[in-house]
């Protein structure tokens, strides 16, 4: 399956062009900045899994005993907050988006280099402040930062941390621009709206929210940050503010932030998919304009956080309607994916087997989600484990399966290196048994009664056996996630040489060289075919001259 | 109504649980069936709208038959009955206190009758916390600056846990309790263990002691509307609005009356924020109701007076 | 999408401000243009949590607000207003200018948009140092006693809820000064490239995008003056 003739050495590409770090600083190339987000996000995603890691192993015995209250509650917050914003929103759009978006659509970068490499900056600082904020007390108002918890009663630096986040939220707005501006302005000649990959569409629809919505989240923190600063009382009911208000700004974004984290992984999954099963997405028009539905229908249903806030019951009802109405088009992916491998030919390398985890994975946190929409059911789990469970199963068993997923699918092309198959599929498999021991017993405990943020549960220790299995899956989790950055690592220096499309994938960024020149493609591409040409990919080789506009796999 | 929530559970783990079973048998089956056999290409099929709209369709049905259900059993959970025996809690970092309408004053506590209705009435005095009872299956966030409603009626004795749900900082989870529910017998027994009196007569001692009655009298002399009668009913304001006269209403008036003014009067009330506490403002409130409409009869519920029903509750849609 | 004639790097001579990803200038120019729009979209978003939270206050305390708005000085605001919209006339002939190789006038209005913004800006300091000696800043000093409801003599309106106003007042105008400031640096950047003579007929786009930011710092001013001033202003 894999094409022949790899790649010899010493060809110029975009790692080898120039050396040195201003050339990696001070670069515009789309697939250098690429790097420049992974190597920051990795380090974050370490700082979120490190909490992570002391959150759990608090929870293994009843009493608060590890660690403080006020620790505690740092370290959650913190967690919520890294994971979120430093990892989860730029993950897969800033490493794989800012990759591959030029490559697919034909394109030698994205429409603004330079405001590219603004928004890497950007983000690096506003990581650089919230980690001077952890190392000089940290933030303890939860990622969610309500008021007037957060405005009038937190004796932690909520505004530093606000700052932060602002700032990468900055970051996040630019990224979607620069995506929005690339896939209107810079497609390739031929390559239509309906010629895209799923990927593009998906990180179209990512874009929009991001662009729409980050800008309510950075005006609500300012109003938290001048409320603390300036004793302002927008929310502080003494002054005659309104709490609540402040919960309708907050989730104005944070609903469709988890649409950020998870259309980019769908649109990954797509090309998975797509690829080891050897055919064309199945309803190519319903998984794109579904993604665009997500977009749109994510912003109508903010308020369904806010079941048992206080709100009006007509106001949870219209809230509740249309939040079943947003998880239809997640449906219909699940459906076109599962009928795409009907009939196709399956191969079960590396990133297959994350997009299987992730089809598994995001099913059983979606329709956890139909759960939470009931209004019924939703006053007993909401703010108990039952919700962390649904989270951490799309953002989690879905996103970042996605996200190794696509890291596996695309690595060849990034580093022109193979990783070792037998590891990755081990890991695959450690990742997706960890992750669901540490979060399967949770939808038990939440129903079960046990609330969010405790860390000590002393009056209820009937709930430690399944807290006992969540940390051990924890650590099995770790394991999992430790594995692939191992031994990536060892594949940049060790690896087999990639060829320039070694799955035989369709796709413009698998028509030019792995790893690619600085400027992607020696000639313009002139897109002729349709998306997932797999017929033609896997056609049996003739003599027979081919067209020139026909790709066939070399 | 624990058992209403947990059959529309029941129902949803089964719906869900035969979804995932379909995907997950399908996606085993093709993994398996349709695995790579050298020489047997994929099949490219474009696609089937017919079935994008079966499928689309049919989980919407479900969804909006779920949706339906849930909003059911919440409407019933946010309203709470006519007659319910009422309980004002305050919460605060980091505990509860509750006062039954008889005057009991409990922390992080609260003792209840078996098959009574209990309604709470809430507010906090800082932060946003949320009183949570699993057992009971009910949850609602308590605010400042506002109340907030939830009810329940226990039906089987035993003492059941009180959460906090709410992230409301450092001693979050220590901000438990429990609740107490007793046979009639046993409840009459501890309520009869020392009180001060019904909440509503305090909030009689508070209203003269904080010269209240000077304003408000009972004649049409006084400089600020005559409150007798005046829970539950409609108040006409003087920008053409007519609002129900509920327990935020009253408590808006104690704190901040420049909001809603009353037409006819003179906008010369001052503010008592910052001069009662919450457990005033909530006696006052209890008084209030007291001289409000009561119904003869009242006896037959085991209590001393317990503050008089309303007539028309409905207007108690606590925003 | 226009069809590439341009093969490899440097195949032909291009012109020297067409940046190499783009395949022709005509497409860097959308780009630009697009990249603008969408950005002023987000602003759009920002500036909309604000307003958002100023209507929900402004209905639910109607009076008080009223009673604030009216300690406003309507006349400074409505000439911020007129020198705001001449302001997008300069700017608007500094775009043509620039398309139609006017030097001078482009030289001349970019320096007129700069002056009419500083005057903006000036105005706006009367204004904030006259509620500064009128203790309406939110804060320890904020005083707000016996003020009248409009339209209602004999009521006087809640202190805590017109500092609320001035709270958003602040936030409000604040911001907008704020993007204002950054306006003129744009601006002042224009200036430094338009005398050296930068800016062609062929390629001008900072001057079109500067001039779209220009735009809608003025609109959203256009939004604010009578969000804050005008309604409910009795004489």
């Amino acid at each position: 399956m894999p094409t022949p003739m790899p790649q010899p050495d010493g060809r110029e590409n975009y790692l080898n062009k120039h050396y040195g770090v201003w050339s990696w600083l001070l670069t515009t190339d789309h697939k250098r900045i690429a790097l420049l987000y992974l190597i920051s996000i990795t380090f974050f995603f370490f700082i979120g899994g490190f909490f992570a890691l002391l959150i759990r192993l608090e929870l293994l015995t009843p009493a608060g005993d590890l660690v403080q209250a006020d620790t505690y509650n740092k370290l959650f917050s913190m967690h919520g907050i890294v994971m979120i914003f430093f990892f989860l929103v730029p993950s897969i759009p800033a490493v794989l988006g800012n990759f591959l978006v030029p490559l697919m659509i034909g394109a030698k970068d994205l429409a603004f280099p330079r405001i590219n490499l603004l928004s890497w900056y950007l983000y690096i600082i506003g990581g650089a402040l919230m980690v001077h904020c952890m190392l000089t007390g940290g933030v303890d108002t939860g990622w969610t930062f309500y008021a007037p918890f957060s405005t009038n009663f937190s004796n932690t630096k909520v505004v530093e941390a606000g700052i932060a986040v602002f700032i990468a939220g900055f970051s996040s707005i630019l990224t979607g621009l620069n995506f929005v501006v690339t896939i209107h302005r810079m497609r390739a000649p031929g390559m239509t709206w309906s010629r895209l990959p799923l990927f593009i569409w998906a990180h179209y629809a990512t874009s929009i929210i991001q662009l729409l919505g980050t800008p309510v989240l950075a005006i609500t923190l300012t109003l938290v940050a001048a409320e603390r600063a300036l004793h302002l009382g927008i929310f502080d009911p003494k002054l005659g503010g309104d709490p609540i208000l402040f919960q309708h700004l907050f989730w104005f974004y944070s609903h469709p932030a988890v649409y950020i984290m998870i259309l980019p992984a769908m649109g990954v999954v797509t090309e998975i998919i797509a690829c080891f099963s050897r055919k064309r997405i199945f309803g190519y028009s319903f998984v794109a304009f579904s993604s665009i539905a997500i977009a749109v229908f994510g912003f109508l249903v903010w308020a369904h956080h806010m079941f048992v806030a206080g709100t009006s019951v007509y106001a949870a009802l219209v809230f509740s309607l249309l939040s079943y109405a947003v998880a239809v088009p997640s449906a219909i992916k699940v459906f076109n994916w599962t009928a795409t491998l009907y009939k196709g030919s399956i191969h079960y390398d590396a990133p297959m087997l994350y997009a299987f985890g992730f089809l598994g994975l995001f099913t059983i946190g979606g329709l956890t989600g139909l759960f939470l929409a009931a209004l019924g059911i939703d006053v007993h789990v909401t703010d108990t484990y039952f919700v962390v469970a649904h989270f951490h199963y799309i953002m989690v068993g879905g996103a970042v399966m996605g996200y190794l997923g696509g890291m596996h699918f695309w690595w060849p092309k990034i580093s022109g290196k193979l990783y070792p198959e037998g590891w990755a599929r081990l890991a695959a498999l450690i990742v997706f048994i960890g992750f669901n021991l540490t979060f399967f017993p949770q939808f038990l405990l939440g129903y079960l009664g046990m609330p969010r943020r405790y860390y000590d549960y002393s009056h209820m220790p009937e709930f430690q056996v399944l807290n006992v299995l969540s940390t051990a899956g924890a650590t099995v989790l770790g394991v999992g996630y430790l594995l692939p950055m191992i031994y990536f690592l060892w594949s940049m220096r060790y690896g087999k040489p990639a060829s320039d499309n070694p799955w035989n994938a369709a796709g413009l960024e698998w028509q030019t060289a792995s790893p690619p020149t600085t400027f992607n493609f020696e000639q313009e591409p002139v897109v002729t075919w349709e998306a997932y040409n797999y017929d033609e990919l896997d056609a049996p080789h003739n003599d027979a001259p081919h067209s020139e506009e026909v790709p066939v796999a070399r | 109504m624990a058992s209403r929530v947990d059959a529309l559970y029941i129902f949803l783990l089964i719906v869900t649980g035969m979804m995932t079973l379909l995907i997950f048998v399908c996606l085993v089956y093709f993994a398996a069936r349709f695995r790579y056999r050298p020489g047997i290409p994929a099949e490219q099929i474009e696609g089937s709208t017919a079935l994008e709209i079966t499928w689309s369709t049919i989980p919407f049905l479900i969804f909006m038959v779920i949706f339906a259900w849930g909003a059911v059993v919440y409407f019933k959970e946010r309203t709470p009955p006519a007659d319910s025996t009422e309980v004002y809690v305050v919460a605060k970092q980091w505990m509860w206190k509750l006062e039954h309408a008889e005057g009991q004053r409990e922390m992080n506590e609260l003792h209840v009758p078996v098959g009574r209705d209990v309604k709470m009435i809430m507010t906090s005095q800082d932060v946003i916390h949320s009183f949570f009872v699993p057992a009971f299956r009910i949850k609602q966030d308590v605010v400042p600056g506002r109340y907030t409603v939830a009810w329940f009626r226990a039906t089987k004795p035993g003492v059941y846990h009180l959460f906090c749900a709410e992230y409301c900082g450092t001693q979050h989870s220590g901000m438990v309790g429990s609740i107490v529910v007793q046979e009639p017998a046993q409840y009459e027994a501890w309520m009869n263990g020392g009180s001060t009196g019904p909440l509503s007569a305090t909030g009689e001692k508070v209203f003269s002691e904080l010269g209240c009655a000077t304003c408000h009298r009972n004649d049409a002399q006084g400089r600020g509307p005559s409150l007798q009668g005046v829970f539950g009913k409609p108040v006409q304001l003087d920008d053409g609005r007519t609002v129900t006269a509920d327990e935020n209403y009253l408590r808006e008036c104690i704190l901040d009356p420049g909001a809603k003014r009353v037409k006819g009067f003179q906008p010369i009330m001052p503010t008592f924020q910052g001069l009662v506490s919450e457990e005033q403002v909530n006696a006052l409130v209890a008084y209030i109701k007291s001289i409000s409409a009561a119904k003869p009869g009242e006896a037959g519920k085991a209590s001393a007076s317990t503050a008089a029903p309303k007539a028309e509750q409905n207007g108690s849609k606590v925003q | 999408m226009p069809d590439s004639s341009a093969t490899g790097l440097h195949a032909e001579a291009h012109d020297p401000a067409l940046l190499h990803h783009f395949a022709e200038p005509q497409q860097q120019r959308d780009a630009a243009s697009l990249g603008m729009w969408v950005f002023l979209a987000t602003e759009v978003m920002f500036f909309g949590g604000l307003f958002l939270a100023y209507l929900v206050y402004r209905l639910k305390y109607f009076g008080d607000f009223g009673a604030a708005s009216k300690t406003l000085d309507v006349r400074l605001g409505a000439t911020n207003t007129a020198v705001l919209i001449c302001s997008s006339l300069t700017v608007v002939l500094a775009v043509w200018a620039a398309q139609t190789a006017r030097r001078t006038l482009l030289i001349g209005s970019l320096g007129l948009t700069m002056i009419l913004g500083l005057v903006f800006l000036g105005i706006k300091g009367v204004e904030y140092n006259d509620k500064f000696v009128e203790h309406h800043v939110p804060g320890a000093s904020f005083s707000f006693e016996k003020v009248p409801i409009p339209g209602h003599p004999r009521q006087y309106s809640d202190p805590r809820h017109a500092q609320l106003f001035f709270s958003l007042y602040f936030v409000m105008t604040g911001l907008h000064a704020l993007h204002m400031i950054i306006g003129l640096g744009i601006f002042l950047w224009l200036l430094t490239m338009a005398w050296k003579g930068r800016f062609t007929p062929e390629w001008h786009t900072p001057v079109e995008i500067g001039g779209l930011y220009w735009h809608f710092v003025d609109i959203i001013w256009i939004y604010l003056f009578p969000l804050l001033y005008l309604i409910d202003r009795h004489p």
